[in-house]
């Protein structure tokens, strides 16, 4: 297995993560974080998850990159903390640690694409069966979103319509 | 932020050519999204995306900002358009959801479910679209007074 496009992008993601994180400017960070969502798009393009990509472009490098401009023009758009304190000393000797943990349980994972994964042989060939037959619709994508666990989208949408009124509810101004 | 329309010639015939552009877009990836990549979420943020362009670039008082108040008003209607198709299955005598005993006669099972993933992803597209314009609107309502104000 080559790794000629994935280890650029893994460093261009590692790259505007840490950049976004350091940058003093808040609507650089801001920038570099729809740069971030744009690659990470690219990732998703990459592993074959087009459905993903899709929504990580628009709502990742788009809606979210609005919504944050426009709290920055009300909010100051500079980082005013003179001086970031330092990690506290724990979290620098146990996060390394906790990561060297998650690597090491990685090389339990199955390989990319094993078709005897765990997660390919439960209730994914029959939904990449009979999708067509069932629900004339060729991307299993959406009728798996759709219909076979279209209660957890549902139930989804209820978040969505709750954070617009959550959002109403707690920014309106009496104009009275 | 909102509410002061831009000046330049070049925002203004760029937006008034790519907000329509954008809305087919996001119509053909609404109704496209059976076939391939897309649905109803995506179809969503891309309608509200061309509202709130238009709105930056337009100010509020615009056509196209007209309509992003006028859709504000229908707020919910997209859940409730999901949760009427899961109440006709109940209807039909099925689960709620369950697309295949939706009473509509002449269809046969499949065609049924294939109706019901349709409505409901215009149903999430509605609701995610009113949602995102939604928040733009009360993020920079409260700019608006804020600057009243002082």
């Amino acid at each position: 297995m080559t790794y000629s496009f994935e280890l650029p992008l893994l460093a261009l993601l590692i790259l505007t993560a840490g950049g976004a994180i350091i940058v003093k400017e808040l609507i650089s960070a801001v920038l570099i974080l729809g740069a971030y969502s744009f690659f990470l798009a690219l990732v998703w393009a990459w592993l074959g998850a087009a459905d993903v990509a899709f929504v990580e472009a628009v709502v990742g490098a788009g809606l979210a990159t609005v919504f944050f401009l426009l709290t920055l023009s009300q909010t100051s758009p500079e980082d005013t903390r003179i001086r970031r304190p330092p990690p506290p000393i724990i979290a620098v000797i146990a996060l390394p640690l906790l990561g060297l943990l998650l690597l090491y349980a990685a090389n339990d994972l199955p390989a990319f694409g094993d078709p005897g994964a765990p997660a390919s042989v439960h209730v994914s060939p029959h939904y990449i069966e009979n999708s067509l037959a069932d629900t004339r619709t060729p991307n299993v994508v959406t009728s798996v979103l759709m219909d076979y666990r279209v209660l957890d989208t549902l139930i989804e949408t209820v978040v969505v319509f709750t954070s617009g009124i959550a959002c109403w509810l707690l920014l309106r101004r009496d104009t009275e | 932020m909102i509410d002061r329309p831009s000046g330049s010639v070049i925002i203004r015939r760029t937006a008034s050519l790519l907000v329509s552009l954008v809305q087919l877009f996001a119509l053909y990836v609404l109704f496209f999204g059976q076939y391939g990549p897309g649905g109803g979420f995506v179809a969503g943020v891309m309608i509200a995306a061309s509202l709130i362009f238009g709105l930056l670039v337009f100010g509020e008082d615009s056509a196209t900002s007209q309509r992003a108040t006028r859709l504000l008003a229908g707020d919910g209607v997209g859940l409730l358009l999901f949760v009427a198709v899961g109440g006709l299955c109940l209807i039909g005598g099925g689960e709620f959801l369950n697309y295949s005993e939706a009473p509509i006669p002449g269809l046969d099972s499949a065609a049924r479910r294939y109706l019901g993933i349709l409505m409901t992803q215009i149903g999430v597209a509605m609701d995610v679209a009113v949602a995102a314009v939604s928040i733009v609107f009360s993020l920079s309502r409260s700019v608006a007074t804020e600057e009243t104000d002082a």
